[in-house]
């Protein structure tokens, strides 16, 4: 579904992402780990296409197609779904106004008929108990005066309406307290299914114990410095990334 | 600077796409003004004797005022002398269907949703049989007529209901107000008449288009509006479609009158061209709007969406005057390319326990300037006097201004006067956010602008506010997406 070859990435001049290589199968969850700083969230904007970033190099291919030459909302209507980290305030939109528009969007894009209204609240309706969703929620501005934990089971909610092929989500668990971070992990193996994947970055294992990994990648210094299986992600929270910098030297002159 | 940043500022300088001339032949006086001009307009409208005198009057008035400079806005001096005060508007040259007019504007009318019959009369298209638009006006008059409304030209009322123009004109906008309320009272040519008599609740909302025909009300237009004890009205003034007028300053004055527990809400949408990229040619538009609510419990509710014009000076205003009188003004002033506006309101607290609301949301693009100036100001005696304020300002790229002058007056202990005023950026995470969703860039900042002006949409009538929203959407339109 989803690879990316040598792919190396700037912003302002810097570079951050040196050489990333990944391959995503449908079916699979992937999760990348990594230490502040060592461009785990870099990825995961440039996969949905955010232009600050400078691609120096490399390829990303989305079910064959070159997700680099294309637009943001193009990728989003191809079926890449960002979960932000910080997801952002829209004032005076109503979450339905625009989770309408962004749907029949992607539908018009796939030669689908646009959804009516009813036919969207039926839809909506399903999908509200996958977060526990509350209704007041959707008639208020989009993440307008949201608790951190109602923004991030928003991105789920809204993941779970618009049904991408890839949904990658960006350090969702962080800001979340325990019974938010449970609610948002179902949610997300909910919408799971054996033709969808899902990239997941996040600093700790928790996460991982409620969304299980087929793969976990540590992301260091702008390289994938180790992958491995969901054994992986314990080790790490057991061991600290520091372990892996001894061991950086050693699967860089491996490969 | 990013690509978003680029593209938001091409949506921004967009060209006004949408402007259109149609020749029309005129009848007109020689350019200047002077005394034989304000009686040749008098004489050719055959006006009552009084109606002379008082533009005379209020000619010598403006002959010893000045142009005012506190506005902030720039433009060349204006040459009062190199005006053509009366023209006379023969019928437009008629044209044989809508295949003649430009498909542009054909589009444009398609997007705002102008039905087709209307587009026709817009563009000086001959009114075909079947949609015969005397007849619907003359429906409409005769159902006005029973409740006992008058609807009608400022010219026909001068004609047919003297007494009552001759007790309100005036009266609440003086000649001796401002320079251009007085030049105004000296030359206007034409405008509306409104009079709702006691108890009466209008049965529709009136528009200025359905005296379309009787329109061409040039440059200097004055309204008059009455809701006498207990009555209602609303008033809708403008039109999204485009406007394009040879005349380059327009200075019109509205009068409101709001007597015991009457209301009067006025609405506009003004679309007047704003010139080209580099701001020529555009409409001064700077014009004279204030309601006086006369009696006790009556209310006057000024709502605007502004998007058009070179220069806009213009303050819709309340003198709450009864007691537990009430002013609203609400205001969403779009400026663009080289755009200046300078707008706000006036609300005068003289009775007690009178009310007024402010909600401004300001929005530049381009290189545009978008000032906010409102006055707030209680009178000693007008205790219990509250007021709540919000100007918002919005800004589309790194090159345009927004300014806020708030101004309180308030000489009573017991009044409470809020303000709050905020002023922000479309963001690029706000525009990136919603393209990941799925939508374009031009269709984000559509649904950003729309969501920032919704306060205001919501207290526009029903039509107007979906008339209003086609308007923005057109207005951001730009070469992205």
């Amino acid at each position: 579904m989803l690879e990316i070859k040598n792919l190396r990435v700037a912003i302002n001049g810097k570079e951050i992402l040196k050489g990333i290589n990944l391959k995503v199968n449908k079916g699979e969850v992937h999760a990348i780990m990594g230490p502040n700083g060592s461009g785990k969230s870099t990825l995961a904007q440039v996969l949905a296409g955010r232009e600050e970033y400078e691609i120096l190099e490399g390829e990303i291919l989305f079910e064959g197609k070159n997700l680099i030459e294309m637009a943001p909302e193009d990728r989003a209507r191809e079926g890449v779904f960002l979960a932000f980290q910080y997801p952002i305030e829209i004032p005076g939109v109503s979450n339905t106004n625009l989770l309408k528009n962004a749907l029949n969007e992607i539908r018009k894009y796939r030669g689908q008929e646009p959804l009516d209204a009813m036919e969207f609240l039926t839809l909506v309706k399903k999908k509200m108990p996958i977060v526990e969703m509350r209704q007041e929620l959707l008639s208020r501005s989009v993440n307008e005066a949201f608790s951190g934990g109602e923004k991030k089971k928003n991105e789920i909610f809204q993941m779970a309406v618009l049904e991408p092929k890839l949904g990658i989500l960006d350090e969702t668990d962080s800001g979340l307290d325990i019974d938010a971070l449970r609610i948002v992990a179902n949610g997300v193996n909910q919408i799971k299914n054996e033709n969808n994947a899902f990239v997941v970055v996040t600093h700790y294992q928790r996460l991982l114990n409620y969304i299980v990994p087929d793969f976990v990648h540590v992301l260091q210094n702008g390289k994938i410095i180790k992958s491995g299986n969901k054994e992986l992600a314990l080790e790490l929270e057991e061991k600290g990334y520091d372990w892996l910098k001894e061991h950086e030297a050693e699967f860089v002159a491996a490969k | 600077m990013s690509t978003e940043v680029n593209e938001i500022e091409e949506l921004a300088n967009r060209e006004y796409k949408y402007g259109f001339v149609t020749e029309v032949e005129t009848e007109s006086a020689p350019k200047g003004l002077n005394e034989d001009i304000i009686r040749l307009i008098s004489q050719k409208k055959e006006e009552p004797e009084w109606m002379l005198e008082w533009r005379l009057k209020a000619f010598n008035h403006w002959k010893k005022m000045t142009e005012p400079n506190w506005q902030n806005v720039n433009f060349p001096p204006i040459d009062y002398q190199d005006i053509v005060y009366y023209s006379a508007p023969k019928k437009k040259k008629a044209l044989n269907s809508l295949d003649e007019v430009d498909p542009e504007i054909l589009k444009t009318f398609e997007k705002l949703g102008i039905p087709l019959e209307e587009q026709k009369i817009l563009s000086g298209v001959a009114v075909d049989a079947v949609f015969d638009s005397v007849s619907v006006a003359t429906t409409f008059k005769e159902k006005l007529a029973e409740e006992g409304v008058i609807f009608c030209s400022m010219s026909d009322a001068l004609k047919e209901h003297p007494e009552l123009v001759k007790q309100y004109i005036g009266s609440v906008v003086p000649y001796t107000d401002n320079y251009f309320a007085a030049l105004n009272s000296a030359v206007f040519t034409d405008g509306s008449f409104v009079f709702i008599p006691k108890g009466v609740r209008c049965p529709m909302e009136l528009s200025t288009y359905f005296r379309i025909n009787a329109a061409n009300t040039g440059q200097f237009e004055r309204t008059l509006i009455v809701a006498e004890e207990g009555s209602y009205v609303s008033y809708l003034e403008g039109c999204t479609a485009p406007q394009r007028d040879e005349n380059q300053l327009h200075a019109a004055v509205v009068e409101l009158i709001s007597l015991d527990n009457a209301e009067i809400k006025y609405s506009t949408i003004q679309n007047w061209y704003a010139g080209d990229k580099d701001g020529i040619g555009g409409i001064y538009n700077f014009v004279t709007k204030r309601g006086l609510c006369k009696g006790i419990n009556s209310k006057i509710s000024w709502t605007q969406v502004e998007t058009g014009s070179s220069i806009t000076w213009k303050y819709p205003s309340c003198v709450l005057q009864g007691e537990n009188s009430i002013g609203e003004f609400y205001s969403v002033a779009v400026t663009n390319n080289m755009q200046q506006a300078d707008t706000g309101t006036k609300m005068i607290h003289l009775g007690k326990n009178t009310r007024s609301t402010i909600v401004s949301k300001g929005i530049s693009a381009g290189r545009s300037n978008n000032s906010y100036r409102g006055l707030v100001k209680v009178n000693k005696k007008a205790s219990g006097a509250r007021n709540f304020s919000q100007c918002d300002s919005l800004l589309i790229g790194d090159q345009c201004g927004a300014h806020t002058f708030p101004y309180l007056e308030v000489n009573n202990p017991s009044a409470i006067v809020e303000h709050e005023a905020t002023t922000s950026k479309i963001g690029a995470d706000q525009i990136f956010y919603l393209n990941q969703r799925g939508l374009s860039t031009e269709d984000a900042v559509n649904m950003i602008v729309n969501g920032y002006c919704k306060e205001v949409f919501n207290v526009l009538p029903m039509e107007f506010a979906v008339e209003a929203q086609k308007l923005l959407s057109v207005s951001l339109e730009g070469s992205v997406g």
